[in-house]
């Protein structure tokens, strides 16, 4: 066989037999391609990193109380000095991360699962399931997010967990609206039309060839959305709503230094910055995720 | 526009009519009985009977239903159980407070938000829109707990250039009122210049990248033409849009600047009735709140078709 030819079947053989770009492949070189998506992810990378190793990094108890060493301002034995009762604040920090973080992320997928399957339905079955449930969507969307929280704490009572739902409950809406709109999108493409032409169940084109469309704008809001649920739960805890002490949550944690702000600032400062670069980093990731997989949503 | 506007204020009806029966199933959603919650587990058999009677529930469903609508329909919003004071009165006292929070602080972010927005459009992928959009970024990353904790430290308890968290209303002095308004309004402005600056810079680098523009720079129109009356008028409905959107999350977010400057507004009575599971307090409050963020999303659509006469609400 001459040499062009053999190139031409390897070229043919490497194009046909290529797999297709997955979903994540996308993800992932977009997101390498950004440079600030990149630090967003280190930092978060090393914040995560910290959580699971606080107790080998700090020898101190995040909850224990040590008057002794009460209202210390920064120094080598305590890097972010001590709060009231003597704990070292950079140990709250870090277990701090292990509330902070989880809440964040078990709200966002609350909202997201909810939201999700709403949109779905909505958008898939149309008519009157539709306008009923897009018409529960509206009147949930007369509760700005943070006061619908504040009302599902009002119900369920003051807790962490509660805070989780009620973070998730105030999600519900914009999940709903963006998996709805892409569904009633996706389900007119020719290849939903030819599955059910050839007798393919309504529930299986709808988990096969409908959901795979909704992934992509959902991981983007999605990762968009988690800097605000982790925003919203410490704002509760802030409030007083939330974690209750000694619980090392940022949100508590600041609430906490506000009565020393003028004197020992550090108190509420470092928990304030945990969060500031957590958000920030998920921003960052969440920027250049859209960027990557849906450019349409840029801002 | 007259067939449009009937048929939003006859869904607004609908919706706040949905609003309230929701408000009204809150107090029914509680686990176990909302009375004990309200007093506690040490309350006696007495004392729940006569708050569970002062809070309509020892009455059939339907009943309690009919009643709480009739109520609302002619203003009665109930007596709060701690103070016992009328809600609607203390709604009334609050809720200038809060509105001005929101209004000042939304103007000043359009203010602040949208030349900010058209310079980074203009000085796209150039130091100047760096450094705006990283500063937008950082806006919208900040908590407003720690930004409001921040100003407070630095312009009030060290720099003593403005007074802490208290709070004189504008007939009792208006010049300090109008002082004591500026860390709050400026911390609730924060993110929301970063939301309208980031905003307005996608939509204007959408549009000078419209032939439209070309043509018009190509016939010599000036560039402040070319940019006031070209490229913003079209770039200003997601504006609009996400001003809204804004405004109507600043009616629920006001909660936390209230709670750091000691403003009596809304959220604080809102957050002290969550507190005490002061039942007709939270119902009154998220109510008045739900129907005032209604109204901003009729406002909104509204001036999509003042704005913008392509869209004619047909």
């Amino acid at each position: 066989m001459p040499t062009a030819a053999r190139a031409q079947d390897a070229l043919a053989e490497a194009v046909f037999t290529r797999r297709p770009r997955s979903f994540m492949y996308d993800a992932w070189r977009g997101l390498l391609r950004s440079r600030s998506a990149i630090a967003g992810g280190v930092v978060l990378a090393l914040l995560i990193l910290l959580a699971i190793i606080a107790p080998l990094i700090s020898s101190y108890d995040p909850t224990a109380v040590a008057l002794r060493t009460r209202l210390q301002p920064p120094s080598a034995s305590h890097f972010f000095g001590t709060d009231e009762f003597g704990r070292d604040i950079l140990t709250r920090v870090f277990y701090g991360a292990r509330i902070s973080l989880p809440v964040g992320l078990i709200a966002l997928a609350i909202g997201v699962s909810l939201g999700t399957l709403v949109g779905l339905i909505a958008g898939f079955y149309g008519k009157a399931v539709d306008a009923l449930l897009m018409w529960m969507v509206d009147v949930l969307l007369a509760f700005p997010g943070l006061l619908l929280a504040l009302l599902v704490v009002a119900i369920l009572g003051v807790d962490l967990r509660n805070v989780m739902i009620a973070v998730g409950v105030s999600m519900i809406p914009r999940f709903a609206r963006l998996v709805r709109g892409t569904v009633l999108s996706a389900k007119e493409n020719l290849y939903v039309d030819a599955a059910r032409a050839i007798g393919v169940p309504e529930r299986r084109i709808l988990v096969r060839h409908v959901l795979p469309n909704v992934i992509s704008p959902v991981i983007v809001l999605g990762t968009l959305s988690l800097g605000v649920t982790i925003l919203t739960a410490a704002g509760l805890s802030f409030v007083g709503l939330g974690a209750k002490p000694p619980s090392p949550e940022w949100g508590a944690m600041i609430a906490e230094g506000r009565q020393f702000l003028q004197r020992q600032w550090w108190i509420g400062t470092f928990p304030g910055v945990a969060i500031l670069l957590t958000v920030l980093a998920v921003n960052l990731i969440g920027d250049g995720l859209r960027d990557a997989l849906d450019p349409r949503m840029r801002v | 526009m007259g067939r449009y506007l009937a048929r939003r204020i006859i869904y607004l009806v609908v919706q706040v009519f949905c609003v309230a029966t929701i408000v009204f199933l809150l107090l029914r959603l509680v686990p176990g009985d909302p009375a004990r919650a309200v007093l506690g587990e040490n309350a006696t058999g007495e004392q729940v009977a006569t708050v569970r009677h002062q809070l309509g529930l020892d009455r059939p469903l339907l009943i309690q239903y009919g009643r709480w609508m009739g109520h609302i329909v002619r203003g009665d919003f109930g007596a709060s159980i701690l103070s016992g004071r009328p809600v609607l009165t203390d709604v009334r006292q609050r809720i200038g407070n809060t509105i001005e929070l929101i209004v000042l602080s939304t103007f000043i972010s359009l203010l602040v938000g949208i030349p900010l927005g058209i310079i980074a459009a203009l000085r796209a992928n150039r130091t100047e829109d760096y450094t705006l959009s990283s500063a937008a970024m950082l806006g919208l990353s900040l908590p407003s707990f720690v930004v409001g904790s921040v100003l407070l430290l630095i312009f009030a308890l060290k720099l003593h250039w403005l007074p802490p968290s208290q709070f004189v209303s504008w007939q009792e002095n208006p010049g300090q009122h109008i002082t004591l308004l500026v860390l709050p309004v400026v911390t609730l402005a924060a993110s929301t210049t970063a939301v309208i600056l980031r905003m307005t810079r996608s939509a204007m680098l959408e549009v000078i990248r419209q032939d439209y523009i070309r043509t018009a720079r190509a016939k010599g129109l000036g560039e402040r033409v070319i940019l006031l009356r070209h490229a913003l008028r079209n770039a200003v409905n997601p504006v609009v849009s996400v001003t809204g959107l804004e405004l109507a999350s600043l009616l629920g977010g006001t909660v936390i600047v209230e709670t750091i400057y000691g403003w009596p507004g809304l959220s604080s009575l809102l957050l002290s009735g969550v507190r005490s599971r002061d039942y007709p307090v939270v119902q009154g409050v998220v109510l008045v709140i739900a129907v005032l963020t209604i109204l901003i999303n009729l406002l909104v659509d509204l001036a999509y078709g003042v704005l913008d006469p392509r869209i004619r609400h047909e």
